[in-house]
């Protein structure tokens, strides 16, 4: 079992990326009950924006910031522009409208990017660190440890701030909520830039380690897609637990069975547990309204 | 769009099919024609899916998939004539869907999505990773169906495309009666009643549970036969026809057009079809341009395309 730390550093590694994905979603899907499925192309645009700022001549931090700002705005601007005007609208047409809108984005960086893939360097230089009996590149903690902030700062934001509050009281009740005096465009809004700017800091902090190219969306929408209805859709825990389970089981599967299907493991994982919890792990049931 | 004037539509289907070849300006318009037929089956199979039922499905390319290969395979392992394998192959995906079908489909919503556009990506992966059996991403070939040296035979001289698209225009037709007659039947009126509340429909005696399967196996043999179909024409096949991005296409095909509405599921394969050949000139904009066309129609036209403008000619008539 030589190569089980190995496969275990590697899963966090790429779990912790499903899991910011998967927050992404989830904070959509709290406060307009969409899921949205170009949450994979902010994780693109994070890391293709912070590319080419950078050999533009910024310094690596402030393409970073500039990358994660600009792909928020691109956020807020689906909302406007794509989910807003399609307000109650079926499921489907909401899964077409942003799968549309993923289309979009990804035509659009072709064009204005390039097909190639890019990287840039890595935070803290490319030595292996000695852990454990196995080796882990430093942009690895970076990783791993940008995701579990991310869920502190999340958890302390929908607890302990008001605006946080606001937002969780519109996922409940959208109606209830506008009575007592939020803002739900506002909270719309916010959570849209949140969750872009989130998935823009995955794309950023991943970068260096898998490099980044106009088409690596859609592979990282359906995982953490997957992974935030591994965990139960809409619960922020659920998407971490199901975000680092999910890349776990990928990296081990790739290990110790076979590197062509480790993605099909994570799918048949998927089917087995909404077989038996139609809701996810953490879900909670509801009932159809007559 | 009016589901009982039944006859009017296939009228309406078959006189497109049969005077459209007039206006083509070369044999190139008969295989692009054949595509379109193609991609409605699998579309009219939707319709019953995610129209009639109101489930949805982000895999039903795995179908297509299981089809296509059939084709492929079964011939070269197994000495069946194409003809045949067309038929297991929608037997096989019939009985896939009934196996899944139970446990998925209890399965509501996005958790619906995700648990069909699993198996879809499952599908597409032992098709791709298979390669001593599928030729991986490469493809393979495909045996010919041989139907038209046999017409050739018999005085009948078409060429390749107009072939397929007379062959892929009949089953279109065939596949569009079926629909229609499920639409009125007991079983369609079932299926329709649950769409618009399970609960209601549970409560009139409707097995809610078996209805939803039927839906899911009979959409699933239209994805099968259009899949074959496809592998037929091309002589050729690779695992793409089993890809999440062609889930996509057909679900978006099947809502562009008007989810209801099979001759609008037609339009919406026919628009989704021909929109690639008409943008090749400006193949760098075709990602853009579909993207665009997907959310402007759901936000303009919720409804879908021929339901929304059928409503509007309806309001400024009367």
């Amino acid at each position: 079992m030589d190569g089980l730390m190995q496969f275990i550093f590697s899963g966090l590694t790429v779990g912790a990326v499903y899991a910011l994905v998967a927050l992404g979603f989830t904070i959509i899907y709290n406060a307009s009950d969409v899921v949205n499925f170009s949450q994979g192309e902010f994780v693109m645009l994070g890391g293709m924006i912070t590319v080419f700022t950078f050999e533009a001549g910024l310094p690596l931090p402030l393409a970073a910031v500039v990358a994660i700002a600009v792909t928020a705005g691109v956020g807020v601007a689906l909302n406007k522009l794509a989910i807003e005007p399609a307000r109650g609208a079926p499921v489907v047409s909401l899964i077409i409208i942003t799968i549309g809108a993923s289309i979009l984005i990804r035509g659009a960086s072709q064009l204005i990017f390039d097909k190639q893939l890019h990287r840039f360097p890595a935070f803290s230089g490319d030595e292996p660190l000695q852990v454990l009996g196995a080796t882990i590149l430093p942009q690895s903690l970076w990783v791993i440890g940008g995701a579990l902030l991310v869920f502190v700062a999340l958890w302390l934001f929908f607890t302990k701030t008001l605006t946080g509050k606001a937002v969780l009281a519109t996922a409940n009740n959208r109606l209830a909520a506008q009575l007592v005096g939020i803002n739900t465009n506002y909270v719309m809004t916010l959570s849209f830039a949140l969750s872009a700017a989130i998935g823009a800091l995955a794309g950023v902090l991943v970068t260096p380690i898998t490099l980044v190219g106009y088409d690596v969306g859609v592979g990282l929408a359906l995982k953490g897609f997957a992974a935030a209805m591994l965990g139960g859709m809409g619960n922020p825990k659920g998407a971490l637990v199901g975000g680092l389970l999910l890349g776990l089981c990928e990296a081990l599967t790739a290990g110790f069975l076979s590197s062509q299907y480790k993605e099909a493991v994570a799918f048949v994982i998927i089917l087995a547990v909404l077989f038996v919890m139609p809701q996810g792990l953490f879900g909670r049931k509801s009932t159809e309204r007559v | 769009m009016n589901m009982q004037s039944k006859w009017t539509q296939i009228a309406i289907l078959v006189a497109l099919i049969v005077i459209l070849p007039v206006f083509f300006p070369s044999g190139y318009y008969y295989r692009v024609g054949a595509l379109i037929f193609v991609n409605a089956l699998s579309v009219v199979g939707l319709v019953i899916l995610i129209g009639f039922a109101g489930q949805i499905s982000l895999g039903h390319a795995g179908f297509a998939g299981i089809g296509a290969f059939s084709c492929a395979l079964l011939p070269v392992h197994f000495g069946l004539h194409p003809a045949i394998a067309v038929l297991v192959g929608a037997l096989l995906s019939a009985l896939i869907a009934g196996m899944i079908g139970r446990p998925i489909l209890r399965l509501q919503g996005y958790y619906l999505a995700v648990a069909t556009l699993g198996f879809g990506v499952l599908m597409s992966m032992v098709l791709t990773n298979e390669r001593e059996l599928t030729g991986g991403p490469d493809g393979m070939r495909v045996a010919d169906l041989g139907l038209r040296e046999v017409l050739r035979d018999m005085g009948l001289k078409l060429s390749g495309g107009e072939f397929w698209y007379a062959m892929c225009g009949l089953v279109l037709v065939i596949g569009v009666w079926v629909a229609l007659n499920l639409y009125n039947s007991p079983t369609g009126r079932a299926m329709r009643a649950l769409h618009g509340s399970e609960v209601a429909a549970r409560t009139v005696g409707i097995d809610v549970a078996s209805k939803k399967l039927q839906a899911f196996v009979i959409s699933a043999i239209y994805a099968s036969v259009a899949g074959s179909l496809l592998a037929l024409q091309n002589g050729f096949i690779t695992p793409d026809v089993a890809g999440f991005m062609h889930s996509i296409e057909m679900v978006t095909m099947t809502v562009l057009g008007g989810v209801g509405s099979i001759l609008g599921a037609i339009l919406g394969a026919a628009i989704l079809t021909l929109l690639p050949q008409v943008l090749t000139v400006f193949a760098e904009y075709e990602q853009l341009v579909l993207g665009a066309v997907m959310i402007l129609v759901m936000i303009f036209l919720p409804r879908g395309l021929l339901p929304s403008i059928a409503a509007k000619l309806r309001g400024r008539g009367e």
